[in-house]
């Protein structure tokens, strides 16, 4: 496990460096950048300290030599402003660039993943995917960046110029930076615990919040207040004290480096007097120098420290970022694939078997024969298969045996985007993009001009409350936006009737249209099913009549088929099914 | 957020040691550069070692004591931070309890679970950050400035120059990125909800084989999200030169007056090298306070936001005296309206309705004819805006609302049911119910046979949202908890939409027969499922364009006759 967790890691830096080195350039000036501004401000400090040992007492100051050495001072710190600035910018742009192409690449692999991959992960995590995880990777990224060049070369920087000066001191210092590191990690280690059980419990009360506030109609109308405060207090109790034992616990990391930081200031301290007094080593000029530099030299370690954090947490983002990139595709469409034009809508299905898990069957030997124009209306029981025919018929999964051919040709061989743009498909659930009524309505057929789209939303009635929008076909509209399911389904009606493909799928289209409007809209309806294969699934027996064939489908097979008349004269299911509901 | 403070009042010990505890930490600090200061002059400058060894000994000592009040300063702040925002949290939580639907409808659940939640997190965050270091920040930058005023005035006046720079450079560019943060988070929220979509309408964009122009979308706005990104970027990146500069400058410039003060004797080495010292303390802290500062406003931000849930007024009271009504009608409207906040049209305008007890009421119409909003008016989930009803003879607003909840059962369109096993969701409706009471409530809601089909039966632990159940079964669960505590008035709100014909049938046919004294409002799309009620009210846009039973109403109700034309048409033929 922790191995496998191990090669994912390395996989996603690999993976991550491929992304980042489409950058190579800018990257190349930033490592350059980054070396040249951290060996300048490490050298501004030599120079001050130069300055200070020229001043040595009352009336005895080189003012001359001092300016020299200031003014050089002076120029460096411009220089070192400047290529600071610039690096910072080509980090920022790296960084955001990295994620606007992953970003990118990630939504196209929506486009081209199966059907089956989207309906059996959870939107949310795949939105997370996509948006936290990639804001994570590019902070990581951003923070490894800059942190970590300057960090490294920061600390071999001090290191040199230190050794440059006196070994000894450097000696003292290097002994006893690790232990900074050492209480970082201890504190981090033991804390992770609890951080662990806090983000256990949060979760916990997030999800009774959810639920609750989700339902909390459900809530009053129960009067179930009361027991609702009373198991919130149960949980909010119990995070509060694992807050404060996390949170408390992790702050201790701060106080206690800060305090081996004073510790080795006191050293060099310390040492370096010791050493001018003793033995002349060095210059009072030359223990300031130090003693900046014991204060420069701990501030990278726990840097990297936390950089590497941050970088584990980055990869670990990039892994479910790149999971999805990299997941496999939908089959893509054959070499020779036809292109399917004006179908004649003879749609066949033939020994077909098909389940969503291997251990679960569900569709078995199915044979259907849609004669072009004919009305099939598909009825049963929730599961029966009715909805997963229909992820057949347009191609959004692929069956496991036997054979669908639409006018003749195997539907593996025509075209996905042809084939599906032979059907035309209203769903019970209802989709609305955000933008205007318009953009809404032109799916299926981008170029349509305004009178078309105008007579298609009088065909469905649409255009009775599109015109009493604010702004009539120009409206922004969202699925979260104020309309009713049943405009919303008049909407998607609209769509099909501006496109009007040789075939239909009707997935209770009408479900959330009221009785009265659906009357009246019937006859733009039937004008619609004129000379069309249609599918039609749908609750309401008044719709279902009207087919030329009826299927009853009960766990995946076709127990029934035939007329409405003709299947109430049998006395089957449909029949029992037909006749329940005058049955009070 | 000012508001919110009252809940800190039980912390107030911590809120004000953390802080103090911090001074103490920082006025340690301050020292050091004072003892290196005398190790310079006094140390090397008599090459005393044991005064050396005696100062590195204070050194070390400031430290240790710095460290125990940090450590202090740290644990406080983490009670006083948390124990208030557990304290707020909980607040809210009893606050959301007491809003009535309306309420809840204006602010809307995922706006309520974000202030519960990541508000709430960003507010505690916030809170600590400040009791620990907002007041270390300053006292460091300011303790520096004194310090440096006790070593040299005309050094220290470098420092005044130098803090305010700082402070204009650090908080100026804070002052620019903040709007511009906020520009891109919507920017970010864009692209989130452009993905959001995606997904959710995967099957309507392959339908149209609208993935090219999706993709372009995305590209795009992704693209301006980066555009934006980069010119912050770009800003934010200058704070770090800037400051660098800023002091690297005044550093040179204190050596150099430095040098002027020490030639003619006024301060000397060991003193330079402090002010020096001070000089490179101040920095640090000023970057930190920046950072902190953005945490803060943010945390403000939330904090505004939760109080102002906690502000809105409950707009449903209720007294708390029990009443005993009694009369001929059980229900009664009398010219009822109802227009939603914001809405500028009624929902239900003029609406007389008189039921006796045991009767059953069928309310029908069309989508948005105002059928769900007679019943929760009904129910008292919202306060008619014109009009008033009554419950036995007595207004609803008369009736506390435990009384008034406990005369109804409530099944509404949309089935919800919690995480919990089968037995504790029935006894939403009955906190005591026996087992042979929630049987005997499954076994009339039709949902019996399934039930005993689950494993552990009433233990059959249901999932968030009753995933692991199918919608009919989820229908009928609910329609069982509604009849365990044995309501005086069941409400119907479609409730057997994913019933097929036949258990709707069924479920009709037990109500009537077990359950004939309990008055009974079915409101459904199905003529089918009404037909047989005492009374048809028949809705259309808000008013009742008929009332009576089906015979009459077919004759004398075009709406009613249409609905049930559309329904039953070939039917009369055949």
């Amino acid at each position: 496990m922790k191995g496998k967790k191990k090669t994912a890691r390395k996989g996603a830096l690999k993976k991550t460096l491929a992304h980042v080195s489409r950058y190579k350039l800018m990257i190349a000036a930033s490592i350059l950048l980054a070396a040249g501004t951290v060996t300048l401000t490490l050298y501004v400090p030599i120079l001050i300290g130069r300055a200070i040992d020229l001043i040595v007492g009352k009336g005895s100051v080189d003012f001359e030599a001092m300016l020299r050495i200031l003014a050089k001072a002076a120029v460096l710190v411009c220089a070192t402003a400047v290529m600071q600035w610039v690096m910072n910018i080509i980090n920022n742009r790296v960084a955001f660039l990295v994620v606007r192409d992953v970003r990118n690449e990630a939504f196209a692999k929506l486009q081209t993943l199966p059907l089956s991959y989207i309906d059996s992960h959870v939107h949310g995590d795949l939105v997370s995917r996509i948006i936290a995880d990639v804001d994570q990777f590019s902070d990581g990224l951003l923070m490894g960046f800059t942190q970590f060049f300057t960090g490294v070369v920061t600390i071999i920087g001090t290191l040199g110029f230190m050794l440059s000066l006196d070994w000894m001191i450097t000696l003292v210092v290097v002994i006893l930076t690790p232990a900074s590191l050492f209480i970082a990690r201890g504190i981090a280690r033991s804390t992770f615990e609890y951080f662990k059980t806090q983000s256990e419990i949060r979760g916990e009360q997030t999800a009774l919040l959810d639920e609750l506030i989700t339902n909390q109609r459900t809530v009053k109308a129960f009067a179930h207040e009361e027991q609702a405060i009373s198991d919130f207090d149960e949980i909010n109790e119990r995070l509060t004290k694992a807050s404060v034992k996390a949170v408390f616990f992790s702050s201790l990391t701060n106080p206690s480096t800060r305090f081996v930081n004073s510790l080795i200031y006191a050293a060099v301290a310390l040492c370096g007097a010791v050493a001018i007094i003793k033995w002349d080593l060095i210059t009072v000029g030359e223990l300031t120098c130090f003693l900046s530099y014991a204060n420069q030299y701990t501030k990278p370690f726990n840097e990297i420290s936390g950089v590497i954090t941050e970088l584990q947490n980055a990869l670990a983002c990039a892994d479910r970022v790149f999971e999805l990139i990299e997941a496999e595709p939908q089959t893509p469409d054959k070499e020779n694939a036809r292109r399917l034009q004006n179908a004649v809508g003879h749609v066949e299905l033939k020994d077909v078997s098909f389940s969503y898990t291997p251990d679960v069957k569900l569709i078995e030997h199915l044979d259907l024969d849609a004669k072009p124009g004919m009305r099939i209306a598909i009825v049963g029981p929730t599961g029966c298969g009715k909805t997963t025919l229909i992820n057949l018929l347009m191609r959004f999964y692929d069956i496991d045996s036997g054979s669908v051919s639409v006018d003749g040709t195997d539907v593996r061989d025509i075209t996905r985007s042809s084939l599906r743009r032979s059907y035309g498909m209203v769903l019970q659930e209802t989709w609305i993009k955000t933008g205007t009524v318009r953009e809404n309505i032109v799916m299926g057929k981008p170029d349509a001009s305004d009178e078309e789209i105008r007579a298609a939303a009088r065909a469905t009635h649409a255009d009775r409350f599109i015109d009493r929008l604010p702004e009539g076909y120009d409206t922004v509209i969202s699925d979260s936006s104020s309309l009713s399911q049943g405009q919303k389904q008049l909407l998607c009606i609209t769509r099909v009737i501006l496109s009007l493909p040789p075939m239909l799928i009707l997935d209770e289209a009408t479900s959330s249209i009221d009785t009265r409007t659906e009357a009246i809209i019937q006859a733009s309806f039937a004008k619609m099913m004129e000379g069309r294969t249609s599918f039609i699934v749908a609750h309401r027996l008044s719709t279902i009549r009207e087919a030329d064939v009826i299927l009853v489908m009960k766990d995946g097979h076709i127990i029934e088929q035939g007329a409405h008349a003709e299947l109430l004269k049998k006395g089957g299911s449909y029949a029992k099914l037909y006749n329940s509901q005058f049955d009070v | 957020m000012r508001k919110l403070l009252k809940y800190m009042n039980e912390y107030k010990k911590e809120a004000f040691l953390s802080p103090f505890f911090k001074m103490v930490e920082a006025i340690f600090e301050l020292f050091v550069p004072l003892v290196v200061a005398a190790i310079i002059d006094n140390g090397i400058g008599r090459a005393d070692s044991s005064y050396v060894v005696k100062m590195a000994l204070v050194m070390f000592a400031l430290a240790a004591v710095g460290l125990v009040s940090s450590l202090t300063a740290q644990y406080f702040a983490a009670k006083a931070a948390i124990c208030f925002t557990s304290k707020v949290r909980r607040a809210l939580f009893e606050h959301i309890q007491k809003l009535s639907y309306s309420e809840l409808d204006k602010v809307g659940t995922s706006t309520l679970l974000t202030r519960l939640t990541s508000d709430m997190n960003q507010m505690q965050n916030g809170v600590n950050m400040v009791l620990r270091l907002f007041l270390r920040s300053p006292f460091i930058v300011f303790g520096a400035m004194i310090m440096a005023f006790t070593i040299d005035t005309r050094s220290a006046l470098i420092f005044v120059v130098t803090i305010i720079l700082l402070s204009a450079v650090v908080f100026g560019i804070m002052m620019v990125c903040i709007p511009l943060y906020e520009k891109i988070q919507l920017g970010v929220d864009g692209v989130l909800s452009a993905t959001r979509e995606n997904l959710s309408g995967a099957r309507v964009i392959r339908a149209f084989c609208n993935e090219e122009s999706e993709l372009r979308d995305f590209e795009d706005k992704n693209a301006i999200l980066t555009a934006l990104q980069n010119f912050t970027g770009r800003i934010s990146a200058m704070t770090n030169p800037l400051t660098l500069l800023i002091v690297n400058f005044a550093v040179i410039v204190l050596i150099y007056t430095g040098g002027i003060e020490v030639n003619s004797g006024l301060i000397t080495t060991g003193e330079v090298i402090a002010l020096y010292n001070y000089m490179s303390q101040i920095l640090v802290e000023l970057v930190k306070l920046a950072n902190l500062i953005i945490t803060v406003t943010k945390a403000a931000a939330c904090g505004d936001r939760i109080e102002a849930v906690l502000e809105i007024e409950p707009s449903l009271t209720s007294p708390d005296e029990e009443v005993k009504g009694s009369g001929k009608y059980i229900v009664e409207f009398k010219n009822v309206g109802l227009r939603y906040r914001g809405a500028s049209k009624d929902s239900l305008t003029g609406l007389d309705l008189k039921v006796k007890k045991g009767e059953t009421v069928g309310v029908i119409g069309g989508t948005g004819s105002g059928k769900t909003s007679l019943v929760d008016l009904l129910a008292r989930f919202y306060d008619a805006t014109s009009g008033e009803i009554l419950i036995n003879g007595v207004d609803i607003k008369e009736y506390p609302q435990p009384q008034l909840r406990s005369l109804f059962g409530v099944v509404a369109q949309k089935s919800a049911l919690f995480k919990g096993s089968i037995r504790s969701n029935i006894r939403w409706g009955k906190a005591d119910a026996s087992d042979s009471e929630i049987m005997a409530a499954l076994d009339a809601a039709q949902a019996k046979e399934f039930v005993e089909k689950k494993e552990g039966v009433l233990d059959y632990m249901i999932e968030q949202g009753g995933k692991n159940l199918s919608g009919g079964q989820r229908q009928r669960l609910t329609i069982a908890r509604a009849l365990v505590g044995d309501p005086d008035i069941l409400i119907l709100d479609d409730s057997s939409s994913a019933l097929d014909f036949a258990t709707d049938a069924k479920l009709r046919k037990t109500l009537r027969n077990r359950f004939s004294d309990k008055t009974v409002f079915i409101v459904s799309q199905r003529t089918s499922s009404i037909q047989h009620a005492d009374t048809i009210v028949v809705l259309d846009d808000g008013k009742a364009v008929g009332i009576g039973k089906h015979e009459e109403l077919l004759k004398t109700c075009g709406v009613y006759k249409e609905i049930y034309d559309s329904q039953f048409k070939k039917e009369a033929v055949s």
